[in-house]
């Protein structure tokens, strides 16, 4: 359709535009998964430099570099884009590469809504840093938007609310694209049953982003008529409800981590039976698991509450509520690792991030399950032992796993083999000090030291220091990430179609690098 | 330099060995604290811990074995099982267990902690941007009330450009920077004391490890809580929830004295304001209302009006230079510091300070920097509330 003579039967075979305008008006659903996980690196970097001001100004006791209100900036920002900017637009990237060629399908569903979810992205998030640029500064609230403070901020608050609409559209139309790709164009055979975890985690999530972002979308509009039509929703003076802004917010947010979440999952167990070279433990029960997972995320949203002074009944109900997430998710962690027993292991990079996965992310979950017992939460709350606890979550978690994806489909996307022991370096040197990162900072949370200051008493000095030393380790480390990543496209050893000795699944009977549209005819699935 | 990161190495190293007794066991783990609830709150969460420690053993413990026995080189031939419902049924079933058995002591302590009744006294915590006010409503001490901000002192080293480091904080400060603050909120032991919490600006969240417990102060709400301290000493604290540029900066200090000394320390803090009282009616020469009125600034407008009273614009507006602190009508600056500007973060103070502090802060402000406005007197204070 980039030439006028194409006519619908040769459409088929005709290659990508050239130039810049191949990115700006593609439909296909590899370049658009390109793109999206281009942007999500491009945003992980500008996150993480936010995060390395954040911690060279907690490598000491005193202010030295930056000023309190900036710091804030740089809490709320860092968190903004590494949340909307990085881990879901990766997820998405993903999406779009593999699902198609999972399922047996040529391309995504609605092609068209593909390349504008995407090229809203740079807008909302070029909308996002200009704020720095206001007078007022960036947002500094915390990404948790609470007011009244969130409406103390500057002329940037419009185009904060703004750019978070924005990505939320997105959002909703790449998630509306997974869905009507999943359940209408699965090649024959392929039962809702045998689909590949991946494509399951990735339905689920997309139900659980069409529930929640438009929660988003009103909350933060209901902020922006507060600041500037005079409505009253979350004011107490004009009979609004602070707290009821809460009750919104993580009515989207504690969904939203398992949006953050749950595709790692369908990762995950793809990658651990390849290199078991065993088939995944337990197929039925994850899914019902993931399902279950997905349920119980709706109704346990004010376990983020818990000192907001809520009646005791509903402590206990949020405090019961969220214990039994602890189930489901076990679950799948025992499935991973009886797939692992008895299995023939090999640990190319890959697997050492899925293996890395599985135990720091059950980490996190420990200390998730210790946060979830109200009376202790109000110890815990609000702490670096918080802080601790999301971390292994979500860069343990969240972006381990989609380190992990990375090496083990960028064989197929490129057709050459990554630089294997480049790769085992990134993963060890990450490992170490991902761990002196964040492990350190449980101590200092119990230790009784606030999250999100830019100072601290001189007795967090010792574990403060160990923090920022493995931030920066860490921080420089994910360059071989990049730099492997770039070597990887621009050339190397060629891949085999099938790139591992135990990779099963239809994307791996496609050529590497598989065809411009993946299944031009369908695969019939046995 | 090198000493620190050395230090940094060593804590790390003691630290992975398991909290050795090098390691102040304090900075590694939950405090223990004072009171019956802190104790119980420990006691859960050392529990909860245990709880995960034994399953991580055995959870990691079975990953770990199967990543050394069943790998490829060491010639594993992968089994196929994949599925077992008798597995999935048993590790359904024994998390359910053990996670009633931890719902059921948490259940216990949590209901204890939420009954604020029969309270021997009340004290209200409100949250301002960026201090707490502390207001004596019931029981021995009633009807005291006073703000409570970082300590000055503290207040300078923590600027950005201060040029401080960690050595100079530990010299200056020793284990306190940070963690000191002018007016401490002092109580009885052995007393039930109810806590009303509220704010005036944004949220706050009040929190006191050795207590056991935060709640947050919220506007418009009055939350409640209480506690019992079993032994007389100084509890240190800090705010809790993000509320601004510093959050990091309002800590909370709370003395606890025996009965007895309590009482005399009432007796001491009523004696002043009477004191303060009366003399809000006399007229205060000019140097000693300036005097007084430089702490009063320093303490409570510096931190968003400067210093220098340049501002922060524009945020927070200069008063150097502004019309407003200038010329003969004062009316004008008394009724903005009085009253406040609703739905900005300047906050009405006639509630917060007294005529004294009011016509003193004002005064400094109308003849510092360069501005040359009339003085005020406490009874023209008292005359526009
Ligand atoms: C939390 C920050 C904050 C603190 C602390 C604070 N102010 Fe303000 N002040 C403001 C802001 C913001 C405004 C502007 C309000 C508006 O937009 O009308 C203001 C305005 C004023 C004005 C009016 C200026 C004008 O141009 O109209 C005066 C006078 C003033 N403050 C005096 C004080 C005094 C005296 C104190 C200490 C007792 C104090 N402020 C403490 C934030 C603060
Ligand atoms: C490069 C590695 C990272 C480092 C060194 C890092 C460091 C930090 C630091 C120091 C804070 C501030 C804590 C505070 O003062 O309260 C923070 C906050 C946060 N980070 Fe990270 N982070 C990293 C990666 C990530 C990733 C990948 C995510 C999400 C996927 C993430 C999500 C968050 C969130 C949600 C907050 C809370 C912000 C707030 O308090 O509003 N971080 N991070
Ligand atoms: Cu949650
Ligand atoms: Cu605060």
């Amino acid at each position: 359709m980039t030439t006028a003579t194409a006519t619908h039967d040769d459409h088929h075979d005709h290659g990508p535009a050239k130039g810049l305008m191949r990115w700006i008006t593609t439909t296909n659903h590899k370049d658009i998964g390109t793109l999206y996980l281009l942007f999500a690196l491009i945003m992980f970097f500008i996150g993480g430099a936010m995060a390395m001001v954040i911690r060279a100004e907690l490598f000491q006791p005193g202010m030295q570099i930056v000023d309190p209100q900036f710091f804030n900036s740089m809490t709320t920002v860092h968190a903004l884009l590494m949340i909307f900017g990085a881990v879901m637009p990766a997820f998405t990237g993903l999406a779009n590469w593999l699902i198609p060629m999972q399922i047996g399908a040529p391309d995504m569903a609605l092609p068209r809504m593909n390349n504008f979810s995407f090229w809203i992205l740079p807008f909302a998030f070029t909308l996002l840093l200009s704020t720095f640029f206001m007078s007022g500064g960036g947002p500094a609230g915390g990404w948790t938007l609470y007011p009244p403070l969130s409406l103390q901020m500057g002329d940037g608050f419009p185009f904060l609310i703004f750019a978070i609409h924005l990505a939320g559209i997105s959002s909703i139309m790449g998630s509306i694209n997974v869905i009507v790709t999943i359940l209408n164009m699965r090649a024959p055979g392929m039962t809702l049953m045998k689909m590949p975890l991946f494509c399951w985690t990735w339905l689920i999530t997309a139900y659980l982003l069409i529930a929640t972002m438009p929660v988003l979308a009103g909350a933060v509009t209901m902020l922006l008529t507060d600041k500037f039509a005079g409505t009253s929703f979350f004011n107490a003076a004009g009979g609004g409800d602070p707290v009821m802004f809460q009750h919104i917010f993580w009515f989207f947010g504690h969904p939203e981590v398992y949006i953050l979440i749950l595709p790692a999952f369908g990762i995950i167990s793809a990658i651990v039976p390849t290199f078991a070279r065993k088939p995944l433990f337990g197929y039925s029960s994850m899914v019902y698991a993931t399902a279950s997972i997905a349920f119980l995320s709706f109704i346990v949203w004010a376990h983020h509450m818990f000192t907001v002074g809520m009646p005791v009944t509903g402590e206990l109900f949020f405090m019961y509520a969220t214990m039994m997430i602890a189930v489901p998710t076990g679950v799948k962690v025992f499935n991973w690792v009886s797939t692992m027993w008895k299995g023939s292991m090999t640990f190319e990079t890959p697997m050492l991030f899925a293996v890395g996965f599985i135990m720091m992310f059950t980490i996190g979950g420990f200390s998730g399950l210790m946060l979830a017992i109200a009376p202790a939460d109000f110890q815990y709350h609000d702490t670096y032992f918080v802080v601790a606890h999301f971390h292994y979550v979500l860069v343990t978690g969240a972006i381990y796993s989609i380190m992990a994806a990375t090496y083990y489909w960028l064989p197929k996307w490129t057709g050459n083999m990554y630089d294997e022991r480049l790769g085992k370096i990134h993963f060890w040197i990450s490992t170490i000090s991902v761990n002196l990162l964040f492990f350190p900072q449980h101590f200092l949370g119990l230790a009784g030291m606030p999250r999100r200051i830019p100072d601290y008493s001189v007795q967090f000095a010792d574990w403060n220091m160990v923090s920022s030393i493995g931030g920066f380790i860490f921080g420089a480390s994910q360059l071989l990430f990049a730099y492997n990543v770039y070597k990887t496209v621009k050339g190397g050893k060629k891949a085999t179609d099938k790139v591992w000795e135990g990779a099963d699944g239809l994307e791996w009977t496609l050529s590497s690098p598989p065809p411009y549209h993946s299944f031009t005819e369908a695969p019939v699935v046995k | 330099m090198k000493s620190r990161i050395a230090r940094g190495v060593l804590a790390l190293t003691t630290g992975l060995l398991a909290g050795s007794a090098l390691a102040e066991w304090d900075l590694l783990n939950m405090r223990k604290g004072v009171t019956s609830t802190s104790h119980e709150v420990h006691d859960l969460h050392m529990m909860i811990l245990w709880v995960c420690v034994v399953i991580g053993i055995v959870v990691f413990g079975a990953m770990i074995y199967a990543m050394l026995k069943h790998r490829k080189s060491k010639g594993a031939v992968a089994a196929q099982f994949h599925e077992s419902t008798t597995m999935e049924i048993i590790w359904t079933i024994i998390p359910i267990v053990i996670l009633v058995s931890m719902a059921i002591p948490a259940t216990k302590t949590l209901l204890a902690m939420e009954d604020v009744s029969d309270a021997d006294m009340t004290i209200k915590v409100t949250g301002l941007q960026w201090k707490w006010k502390y207001d004596y409503v019931d029981g021995e001490g009633a009807g005291i009330s006073f703000l409570s901000s970082l300590a000055p002192e503290h207040n300078e080293a923590r600027l950005l450009g201060a040029g401080m480091d960690e050595a100079k904080l530990r010299e200056k400060f020793g284990q306190t920077y940070l963690r000191d603050v002018d007016n401490p909120v002092v109580v009885p032991t052995g007393k039930k004391i109810r806590f009303l919490l509220t704010a005036a600006d944004v949220i706050h969240s009040w929190w006191v490890p050795d207590l056991g417990w935060k709640k947050d102060a919220i506007p418009g709400f009055v939350n409640e809580s209480w506690t019992r301290i079993d032994k007389p000493g100084v509890y240190r604290g800090k705010c809790a929830e993000l509320c601004g540029k510093d959050h990091g900066f309002m800590p909370i200090v709370v003395v606890a004295k025996s009965p007895a000394d309590y009482a005399a320390w009432v007796q001491a803090q009523t004696g002043a304001a009477a004191a303060e009282a009366a003399s809000a009616d006399k007229i205060w020469a000019a140097d000693d209302l300036l005097a007084k009125g430089e702490q009063v600034y320093k303490t409570n407008c510096a931190a968003c009006h400067q210093l220098t009273g340049t501002g922060v614009p524009p945020a927070f507006p200069a008063l150097a230079g502004n019309p407003i602190s200038n010329g003969d009508d004062p009316m004008g600056q008394i009724t903005t510091v009085l009253n406040g500007r609703p739905g900005t973060a300047m906050a009405a103070y006639g509630p917060m300070l007294s005529d004294v502090e009011l016509a003193a802060a004002i005064t400094y402000v109308r003849s510092s920097w360069g501005n040359s406005g009339s003085a005020v007197q406490p009874a023209e204070i008292k005359a526009a509330r």
